[in-house]
């Protein structure tokens, strides 16, 4: 098997004229924790929307644990085993927190295709546990999670990512809208997976986070990796500079 | 998992006291709880006149109830009910289906024309729309063809909206217009009568005696008994299968159900097809009912059948709903036409209650939405 888990090769993604993301190349090895930072609009989503096979690549390569793959949707990618965090949180807002942990993978008493038989007390238990396993509160899991708070909701999205995670987990912005505390707890869980051996691609705009939960970092500029830096070989001020473009790329000094 | 302790009490509530025991009521209560109301309004009403809402008031008749005024309601609220139980999964799914009036139109005529029988008095039937061959075919037949009819019309429906991405509204419309031709077409606007016996007895039949071994008895009621059946069956199959589970999560939010690896598109194909069968079932007991089939059957259902379903709390922007709530909605709707005639107001007067019940319904929503919105 191979050491390296993900790898894209001249990633590009077009939408229209705009050019969000272009020949990327990126490599994540096997438990290995990479941040990938930019500013809003560097392509960060972007990239992280063609890895998932939520859209589908203009140009370039994806390769998965070994193999190339174009994953034709998003249902393809986490059958191969890749659990995301999606920064637009992807739940259901009518739906119980366990229909959202589980929603699209159903638990079945007995199946018989569209009609099956749903098991709603094991997807309850296996939310509590999931719950309990990634100390996120919620008060009710049966109500609707529209009425929950943003961080609440971000947590149900954050612990069916913990729950589910088995090759690779990717967290878009996770702790965007979170407490202190709450913060405190989404990063136990990232110190967990990394205990656990899962790799990791975790997109934050809080250096202080990735300099303190990843082992390197990503920058993306104007829909290009501009910089991949070994966490211990750079500080928040170079990483900023490359964010911003006075360091690295061909437009450092037009920017 | 180690990692600093976190405040177990408090975090992820803000400190706030929560009582698991204390639940919200269901929306379902807030609608038994106006039909009650409505139902009583027209009760003072009628008595102010001197006469009953839904009680016997003549010594001459015997029974507690105005027993011809509740069947009435009853046929009025099972026919479109049955329909109202497809647009609600419909609209729950976050679609809308303006077809479902016409597709009655067109599968009574159809169906009809299957379950001709060959002779009438002695005389070859009149009205015969088709050979020989379709005449006094066992009753499976016209059940067959009528279901296939509305499959088929909520196929196109289904298939159009998910596959070419028209907007729903503009899809089932299309299929409103060419449907209600289809009916005209069908016998140059000819009614089709005279079904056979066994057809009769789809709707006229005793199917309560029927399925509890005659301990009860509940003859001509038949569409009631199936709408009670249907309105049961989906209940449960919204709550307990996955087939709800879809609905409700595309409802709510497609691009999310999408991401989750639910097939989208394949699925909202089916619930269109689920809403145009139960089109169909609400012809065949539509033309069982009434012996004849005519191609305006079925004009402006749709409208009674969204309006049924949004006063039971549906809600038109997907996700949201019962069929509880669209029984009771239907109810409520039902009462409020028996209520407006037994009040006896003019029948123009009544067209335009309804105009205003329909879009007094939507703006209810509309404040639902906003109350909704603000937390
Ligand atoms: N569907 C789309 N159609 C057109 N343009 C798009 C689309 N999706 C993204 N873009 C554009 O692509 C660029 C990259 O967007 P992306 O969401 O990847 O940014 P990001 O790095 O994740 O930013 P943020 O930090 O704000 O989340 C932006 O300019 C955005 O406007
Ligand atoms: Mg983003």
């Amino acid at each position: 098997m191979s050491d390296i888990i993900l790898e894209t090769r001249g990633l590009s993604k077009r939408y229209g004229g705009v050019h969000a993301l272009e020949d990327a190349n990126f490599i994540l090895k096997q438990g290995e924790h990479v941040a990938v930072v930019g500013d809003n609009g560097a392509g960060k989503s972007t990239f992280v929307r063609q890895v998932t096979g939520v859209e589908q690549k203009s140009a370039g390569q994806i390769f998965f644990d070994g193999q190339e793959v174009n994953h034709a949707g998003p249902l393809e990618a986490r059958e191969a085993g890749i659990e995301t965090v999606f920064q637009t949180l992807a739940l259901a807002d009518d739906l119980d927190v366990p229909s959202n942990l589980f929603l699209g993978r159903e638990l079945y008493k007995f199946r018989f295709g569209p009609f099956s038989w749903l098991d709603r007390k094991a997807m309850r238990d296996r939310t509590m546990e999931a719950l309990k396993t990634t100390a996120v509160k919620i008060p009710n899991v049966d109500n609707p999670i529209r009425n929950m708070s943003g961080g609440q909701r971000q947590c149900v999205s954050i612990a069916r990512t913990a729950a589910f995670a088995s090759k690779l987990v990717i967290m878009d912005e996770p702790t965007a809208a979170l407490g202190v505390q709450e913060t405190a707890q989404v990063e136990n869980i990232i110190r967990g997976l990394k205990e656990r051996g899962i790799p990791m691609i975790l997109i934050s705009h809080n250096l202080r986070q990735v300099f303190d939960l990843v082992d390197r970092i990503v920058v993306f500029r104007r829909g290009r990796i501009v910089a991949s830096l070994n966490k211990h070989e750079t500080d928040g001020n170079d990483i900023v500079s490359y964010i911003t473009g006075v360091k690295g790329g061909s437009d450092a000094a037009v920017a | 998992m180690g990692g600093t302790p976190v405040s177990q009490a408090t975090h992820g509530l803000g400190g706030l006291k929560y009582d698991p025991t204390k639940k919200a009521r269901a929306p379902e209560w807030n609608v038994l709880v106006a039909l009650i109301a409505i139902t009583v309004i027209f009760e003072i009403l009628n008595r102010i006149n001197g006469t009953s809402f839904l009680f016997n008031l003549r010594d001459n008749v015997p029974g507690l109830f105005n027993q011809q005024r509740i069947d009435i309601m009853l046929l009025q609220v099972s026919i479109t009910g049955i329909i109202a139980l497809g647009v609600t999964q419909v609209i729950i799914l976050g679609g809308i289906d303006l077809s479902s009036g016409s597709v009655v139109g067109a599968t009574a005529m159809i169906v009809m024309s299957f379950a001709q029988t060959a002779m009438v008095n002695g005389n070859p039937n009149p009205k015969a729309v088709l050979g020989d061959w379709a005449m006094d075919l066992p009753v499976i037949a016209p059940i067959a063809v009528g279901l296939a009819c509305g499959l088929l019309a909520g196929l196109i429906n289904g298939a159009l909206i998910a596959y070419t991405k028209i907007p729903p509204f503009i899809a089932t419309l299309g299929m409103m217009v060419s449907a209600r031709g289809a009916a005209r077409w069908w016998s140059n606007g000819q009614p089709v009568s005279f079904p056979t016996e066994s057809y009769a007895g789809l709707a006229n039949g005793d199917l309560l005696g029927t399925l509890t071994f005659g301990l009860f008895h509940w003859p001509g009621q038949n569409p009631a008994v199936i709408f009670a059946l249907l309105a049961v069956l989906f209940q449960v199959v919204m709550i307990r299968t996955v087939y709800g589970k879809r609905t409700y999560a595309i409802g709510s939010n497609e691009a999310a159900a999408r991401m989750s690896g639910i097939a989208v598109d394949r699925h909202k194909v089916l619930v269109y097809m689920v809403a145009g069968a139960l089109a169909a079932v609400a012809a065949i007991l539509l033309t069982s009912k009434n012996l004849t089939a005519q191609a305006g059957m079925g004009v402006m259902y749709e409208l009674d059948a969204i309006a049924m379903a949004v006063i039971g709390g549906v809600s038109l922007s997907g996700g949201r709903g019962s069929m509880i709530g669209t029984v009771l909605g239907a109810m409520i709707f039902s009462v409020i036409i028996s209520g407006f005639t037994s009040i006896r107001l003019d029948a123009y007067y009544q067209e335009m209650v309804k105009g205003v019940i329909i879009v007094g319904a939507v703006i209810l929503d509309q404040w639902r939405q906003r109350g909704r919105a603000r937390g």
